[in-house]
């Protein structure tokens, strides 16, 4: 008979084996006792652990957990967070390399400058306006060299005003600019980045009074800025984000 | 985009924070952190990629670095069970007593592997990436574990009760 691994013993516990296989260690174990006396006393000690720590799921959730919500990251800034991004980056996108990286902040600062000159501007906020949407868009993704998208945030009260081509370091910058019922704005820059391509996570940067989520997609970064509080900013970019990211 | 998901998944994230560290406070505080971190890293995780991993990821993550920064009250591995009391009562009870102390006697290391794999469910596979570690040790600690748990528990179902006044 052909020695059963030591694996293969908890693989079978945990019934995780073939059938063939799983015949295979049945047949070991009925000429070794002792291994089946061990196999027996790890079975057991499975239904002790669950009878001993499923009920946790019947209990009612903690209203404190449910009301979660993003905001408590900076505890976590440091090496520790930037480690575990790292693995969690590694997690998520399994296959791909991706490094935290640090990016400039100069993205960040540049979407807020132009968001704090243009956004109040009532005669001339945009170049082109939203009803000229299709035009704006083609005419953008041409000068950027790629095809872009003026996200739809009207689910999130946002319409879209219109945009612009502004200047940035990097070349031409797209310029889009949002309004809500209140007059509220956020605009949304991208630009293309200097160097190979790559991906980063969010950041939030604070410009004095706006806000800003940027990030890096490929050869292109994105920054979107608003007067607004940072959670209500985090919510708009995630939508921005899985738009851009079908 | 639907963030639900991971209020689903809260139930099994605070059963593993239970078992992970015992007491109930701490273990809520865990999966508090958890949850932040997860919904500030939600755009990170890939739709169709397991969820729940994910998240066990994360929670790892999140306590290995607690652990690590403000030397959280985790016992270490000890290579003698602690002298704790034992009432001389009979029954399941005291079994599923027993096997919380037997856990807790283990490194955090083998305690983790053994729950994910005995109480969540995980395959090897799965712990092996939720823990970032190779296959091979996730076998061996699970193998350990399973081992020091059957003799500290083994030695009590033949022995009479110790009783420690």
């Amino acid at each position: 008979m052909k020695p059963v691994t030591e694996a293969e013993l908890h693989t079978y516990i945990d019934g995780a084996l073939s059938e063939g296989a799983r015949a295979e260690v049945e047949a070991w174990l009925t000429s070794h006792p002792e291994d089946a006396e061990r196999l027996r006393a790890y079975a057991e000690q499975n239904a002790l652990l669950r009878s001993l720590y499923n009920p946790v799921l019947d209990e009612p959730v903690p209203t404190a957990l449910l009301a979660v919500r993003p905001h408590a990251w900076r505890r976590y800034a440091g090496a520790a967070a930037i480690f575990a991004l790292g693995i969690g980056l590694g997690w998520a996108v399994r296959g791909m390399f991706i490094a935290p990286q640090i990016l400039p902040v100069s993205l960040a600062r540049l979407a807020a400058t132009a968001h704090v000159v243009y956004s109040p501007e009532v005669r001339h906020p945009v170049e082109v306006p939203a009803g000229e949407e299709e035009h704006l868009v083609s005419w953008l993704s041409k000068r950027l060299g790629t095809n872009l998208k003026a996200p739809k945030l009207a689910p999130l009260g946002y319409e879209l005003v219109g945009g612009r081509l502004l200047s940035g370091p990097q070349g031409p910058v797209a310029h889009f600019m949002y309004q809500d019922g209140r007059g509220q704005r956020l605009t949304l820059y991208v630009s293309r980045q200097r160097g190979e391509p790559r991906d980063t996570a969010f950041r939030f940067s604070q410009e004095d009074r706006v806000s800003v989520f940027y990030w890096v997609d490929g050869n292109f970064g994105y920054a979107l800025s608003g007067e607004i509080r940072r959670e209500q900013l985090l919510n708009v970019a995630e939508v921005v984000y899985k738009q851009l990211n079908p | 985009m639907d963030r639900r998901l991971i209020v689903e998944h809260i139930p099994r994230l605070r059963r593993y924070a239970r078992a992970l560290v015992g007491d109930r406070y701490v273990a809520d505080d865990l999966v508090q952190d958890t949850l932040e971190r997860a919904w500030n890293k939600f755009y990170l995780w890939r739709p169709g990629s397991d969820l729940r991993a994910w998240l066990f990821t994360i929670m790892h993550n999140v306590f290995v670095n607690q652990a690590r920064r403000r030397r959280y009250e985790i016992e270490q591995a000890m290579d003698e069970l602690p002298a704790v009391a034992v009432r001389a009562t009979q029954g399941e009870q005291l079994e599923l007593q027993d096997v919380d102390r037997v856990l807790r006697s283990l490194s955090v290391e083998q305690r983790e592997v053994v729950l994910l794999v005995a109480v969540e469910q995980l395959t090897y596979e799965e712990v092996s990436c939720a823990l970032d570690i190779p296959i091979g040790t996730v076998m061996s600690r699970l193998s350990r574990a399973r081992e020091r748990m059957r003799q500290l528990l083994g030695g009590q179902a033949v022995t009479p009760l110790k009783v420690v006044k």
